[in-house]
């Protein structure tokens, strides 16, 4: 296939069947690979659209300063793009997040600003708000508020996975932005009305949850409860079984929060064998394995990944 | 008749310093109830006027329990209730 840049080669991901991991032949499961894009996770989409509506809209001039709170992924796609064309880019990333992501945003020219690790991304929004209010020439595409985020899923995820699987009946993606699963679940629902939204949430260790009280608490403003059918909490012990499982029965080298949203998949489809419904179940596979090596998550027995994983945000 | 909740930090001053503990109840509401009646002062913190307070979130054997029946939800002996604060991930 041939593109006439790397930004034009974003999205157009391959569904492929895991034959494996699939109870029966009437409930399949279909992994759609994110991480075949350019930076290597399902985040290029939303970070090409936020910044080309921003261009658009007049918001983002030549030249321009982007500031943007994100646990990695998303910063890592903003680095590729604004380097693109021809924007700086300052990410407030918590401290606890792995080395590559330290690494592949430095590579691509990114300028780092470290919140505290506790309240993880909570902790980074709000230091990225503050840098924000002191710095009102930059620009801000914030994420978790950008309807371009979910818009990105709406007209390009939604619709790659809808041709590639008419027949989809659940749609199993990790609940972070809340993007995906809105910008896709919106546009199933409109295609097909019985499909079934499921989010898999990641439950971190407790450090990320150290917050001073409960009204610091942090819902994306992208979320809309209406969207999904459920929500799933995945702890990292099944997050990180259940990416082994994906590497040793699938040949699939995913991270893990590609296990939490496989893991909460399985359970789906558990429940359309016990109940005799054939399903096509598909689910996203956000990045690639190569980013967590560094965290331990591949390395001893999955107690041994766990205990490594605790307190980082790994997904 | 016994459910195992799961407390997290922000709220074990209320338990003691407890991470898990045990509480009776057929409902998600009645746990919430019994739980206020070891713990005094834990279920303002949960819950307001309309409902679960918008940033606290439970989990029944892992579900979100809003898409289940919110606080009215069933629960059964050996069910574990997770309660957590939402937090941002992206």
């Amino acid at each position: 296939m041939r593109y006439d840049s790397l930004l034009d080669a974003v999205g157009g991901t391959p569904l492929v069947g895991l034959a494996q991991l699939s109870p029966t032949a009437d409930v399949r499961l279909w992994a759609k690979l994110e991480d075949r894009n350019p930076t290597g996770s399902v985040k290029d989409r939303p970070a090409l659209a936020m910044v080309a509506e921003a261009e658009k809209d007049g918001r983002l001039q030549p030249g321009a300063t982007l500031l943007e709170p994100t646990s990695g992924n998303t910063g890592i796609s903003l680095a590729m793009v604004a380097r693109q064309r021809g924007y700086r880019l300052v990410c407030v990333m918590p401290e606890n997040t792995s080395t590559e992501r330290t690494q592949l945003l430095q590579a691509w020219g990114a300028d780092i600003i470290y919140s505290p690790a506790a309240g993880g991304s909570n902790e980074a929004v709000r230091v990225a708000k503050r840098i924000a209010a002191e710095n009102p020439d930059w620009v801000m595409l914030y994420q978790y508020g950008n309807q371009a985020n979910a818009r990105a899923h709406y007209e390009t995820t939604g619709p790659e996975l809808l041709a590639d699987l008419p027949t989809i009946t659940h749609f199993v993606a990790g609940l972070g932005t809340t993007g995906t699963l809105m910008g896709v679940g919106r546009f199933l629902r409109e295609q097909r009305p019985d499909v079934q939204i499921v989010a898999a949430e990641p439950r971190y260790g407790e450090l990320v949850y150290g917050l001073r009280n409960l009204d610091e608490g942090f819902i994306p403003e992208l979320y809309d409860e209406s969207i999904l059918t459920t929500r799933y909490s995945v702890g990292p012990h099944d997050a990180v079984r259940r990416m082994r499982d994906l590497m040793e029965r699938e040949g699939i080298f995913a991270g893990p929060s590609t296990g939490a949203i496989l893991h909460a998949a399985l359970g789906v489809a558990r429940k359309c064998v016990r109940d005799g419904e054939p399903a096509d179940i598909a689910l996203i596979v956000c990045d690639a394995g190569w980013k967590y090596l560094s965290t331990g998550a591949y390395d001893g027995s999955v107690d041994e990944a766990e205990a490594a994983l605790d307190g980082q945000l790994w997904a | 008749m016994s459910i195992e909740v799961r407390v997290p930090t922000i709220l074990r001053p209320y338990t003691s310093g407890e991470k898990v503990v045990s509480a009776r109840g057929t409902t998600v509401a009645a746990v919430v109830d019994d739980l206020d009646a070891r713990y005094p002062g834990i279920r303002e913190r949960l819950i307001d006027d309309s409902g679960l307070r918008r940033f606290v979130n439970v989990y029944l054997n892992d579900e979100d329990v809003r898409f289940l029946g919110g606080l009215t939800t069933p629960v059964a002996d050996s069910d574990s209730i997770t309660i957590l604060p939402a937090v941002a991930g992206g």
